[in-house]
């Protein structure tokens, strides 16, 4: 166990150190000089040179690159090129819409998921079965900004229900923020689940076959307590892991939503960092959203071989 | 594929025309790939069409009969700047169509060369590129379209390329782990016996029997880049007007949700029909090209 660990706590190291080497090139050593696009075409040479030397970018490439790595580590992220504020803290005013409404979609996205794939394998080619799987081959079709302005029109526009955008903070306690992520994150629930149901569906009628699964049922136990006690956890593996590979298109998607909804979150924060050519805020909003996936995806891999023992014996 | 089965003698008349042993017999036969053939083929057709005819001139802006409802004229009305919806949304499955087919081919071109390197050469070779595919994985598509045109400006040229990178690890996964399997059988081997080099084996066994896999994916893909991409032009940063695009179409409707909300219906429902269309017709394709493939229904 402690092998396989070390491994991909190895592996993560490595991915987090590749990603932050491309994530710097791409973002300060193609476009030449951050200082001359913040200052438009036609800034003078002189204070271009000026704004050059005062953002540091006189710097050699490698020397640039281990300072913002120093300053990651110790979590000094530099200053806004635009607002002369701490990255770190408008960053940090960002996440506290951003991180619920990912851990929002996240359950909403579990919830609908298992109760779905779960139904439909238990009525393997019933109805119910047909009717859920069409309708998740819809879901996994729409695009989820179109399906979020879809349910803006219905609880905002038409019902008048809810707000069509915009974000009510945690000040007045945690009800009118919740409410005001309630749309979002079911925007982005929906075709996630769409997804994840399908896999539920096929890694449970896959366990279903087993011969543990026959066994249990030959020594007197119920169809519904060998599907709960014996079947879901055998089938949690396939779903687990893309439910890490989700959190990504999660946090991805969380960039678009925001937009739809008005939402003062790191998605629109990057978003406006790039109308503003902040790059600082773009490179470090990346970074970040980047690692969040790649840890995430790790956590899930150590996951795994508490569930399973046998994977660590496949990966070794 | 399956030569041997047959049309059973009682089956239903209309169905004996079509024998079940030739591909496309099977192929009318197969409920969602004949429905995803026909949203593709609908997609495609509305794209071709737009190149030789529209309503209205798609671009055609006419502030004087702005937002108005369907009529005769205008099957589903106008939008902010009076232009005819229908004409826009033929010519926005143009735009579709170009970023999907571009993308998915930067996609396939790097991923299958990558993925058949790294199975043919295994060792040192193979783990770097695996391990490079795997921290690819951290860039979503949006996520690296936003890098991209955060230095390069947006616009569809940026969407496309930073699309096609994100499909470049699925399918360099893909294509290693199925031509593995096609490593480890014996014609391959005795390919080798004969004399042949990896480079021949790739390309005259590994390649062949691994192609309806990458067909399937690509189908797949296809759907994904449709996506992907409206996102980003909704976002602003991939196809620019006056290029007609449905994702920039939803962006222009949202501002208008409560005066003409139907608006943001129609592009939505284009890109969702161009997906599912897509999506069926891969999951068809799956079943009819390698039966081994088809997944639990």
């Amino acid at each position: 166990m402690s092998v396989f660990v070390l491994r991909r706590v190895l592996t993560l190291l490595a991915t987090l150190v590749g990603a932050s080497v491309i994530i710097f090139l791409v973002l300060d050593a193609l476009p030449g000089n951050a200082a001359q696009m913040l200052m438009g075409a036609d800034a003078s040479a002189d204070a271009v040179r000026a704004l050059t030397v005062k953002l540091g970018l006189d710097q050699p490439l490698a020397v640039r690159y281990l300072q913002w790595i120093k300053g990651l580590l110790v979590g000094d992220l530099g200053n806004s090129y635009v607002y002369g504020t701490p990255v770190a803290s408008l960053i940090a005013e960002r996440l506290v819409l951003t991180i619920p409404l990912a851990i929002m979609s996240m359950l909403i996205t579990v919830v609908l998921a298992l109760s779905a794939g779960i139904y439909t394998a238990a009525n393997h080619n019933k109805l119910g079965d047909v009717g859920v799987m069409s309708l998740t081959q819809i879901g996994i079709a729409l695009p989820n900004f179109w399906f979020a302005i879809l349910l803006v029109l219905l609880f905002a526009v038409r019902l008048q229900w809810l707000s069509a955008g915009g974000f009510a903070g945690w000040d007045d306690g945690i009800w009118p923020g919740i409410k005001s992520l309630l749309l979002p994150s079911i925007s982005l629930a929906v075709v996630q689940a769409a997804i994840l149901a399908r896999v539920t569906r096929s890694a449970v009628l896959e366990v279903l076959r087993e011969d543990f699964v026959r066994t249990a049922r030959a020594k007197g136990l119920g169809r519904r307590e060998v599907l709960w006690s014996h079947v879901l956890r055998n089938a949690m593996i396939p779903v687990m892991t893309v439910m890490g590979l989700q959190f990504a298109n999660l946090l991805a998607g969380t960039i678009v939503i925001e937009n739809v909804f008005y939402l003062p979150g790191l998605g629109r924060l990057i978003f406006q960092s790039i109308a503003n050519r902040d790059l600082i805020v773009v490179r470090n909003c990346v970074m970040l959203l980047a690692a969040m996936v790649v840890i995430v995806n790790f956590v899930v891999d150590v996951l795994y071989a508490f569930i399973d023992p046998r994977i660590k014996v496949h990966d070794l | 594929m399956s030569a041997q089965l047959s049309t059973p003698d009682d089956a239903p008349v209309a169905t004996r025309f079509l024998p079940a042993r030739t591909f496309w017999g099977r192929a009318l036969r197969h409920r969602s790939f004949v429905l995803g053939g026909a949203l593709s083929l609908l997609v495609v057709a509305s794209a071709l069409l737009s190149l030789v005819w529209t309503p209205w001139p798609p671009a055609e802006i006419d502030i004087a009969s702005k937002l108005q409802p369907p009529s005769a004229a205008h099957w589903l009305g106008t939008d902010s700047f009076g232009r005819d919806i229908v004409s826009l949304l033929l010519a926005g499955a143009r735009s579709t169509i170009l970023v999907g087919i571009i993308a998915v081919s930067i996609g396939l071109s790097f991923g299958v060369c990558l993925g058949l390197i790294a199975s043919a050469k295994r060792g040192w070779t193979e783990e770097i590129i695996m391990r490079f595919s795997d921290f690819t994985f951290a860039f979503p598509a949006v996520l690296s379209a936003i890098m991209l045109a955060a230095v390069a400006g947006p616009g569809m040229v940026t969407s496309i390329i930073a699309i096609g990178i994100f499909q470049i690890p699925t399918l360099t996964r893909l294509t290693r782990g199925s031509a593995n399997a096609i490593w480890a059988r014996e014609f391959v081997l005795a390919a080798r016996a004969s004399g042949k080099g990896a480079f021949r084996i790739t390309v005259e066994h590994v390649l062949p029997n691994i192609l309806s896999i990458l067909i399937v994916q690509a189908t797949i893909q296809f759907a994904l880049a449709i996506l992907a991409e409206a996102a980003l032009s909704y976002l602003g940063l991939g196809t620019q007007p006056p290029q007609p695009s449905w994702g920039r179409m939803l962006n222009d409707a949202q501002t208008l949700l409560f005066q003409s909300p139907t608006l943001a219906v129609y592009p939505g429902a284009a890109i969702a029909i161009a997906v599912l269309g897509l999506n069926l017709l891969g999951d068809g394709l799956r079943d009819l090209l390698d039966p081994r493939l088809a997944r639990e229904r």
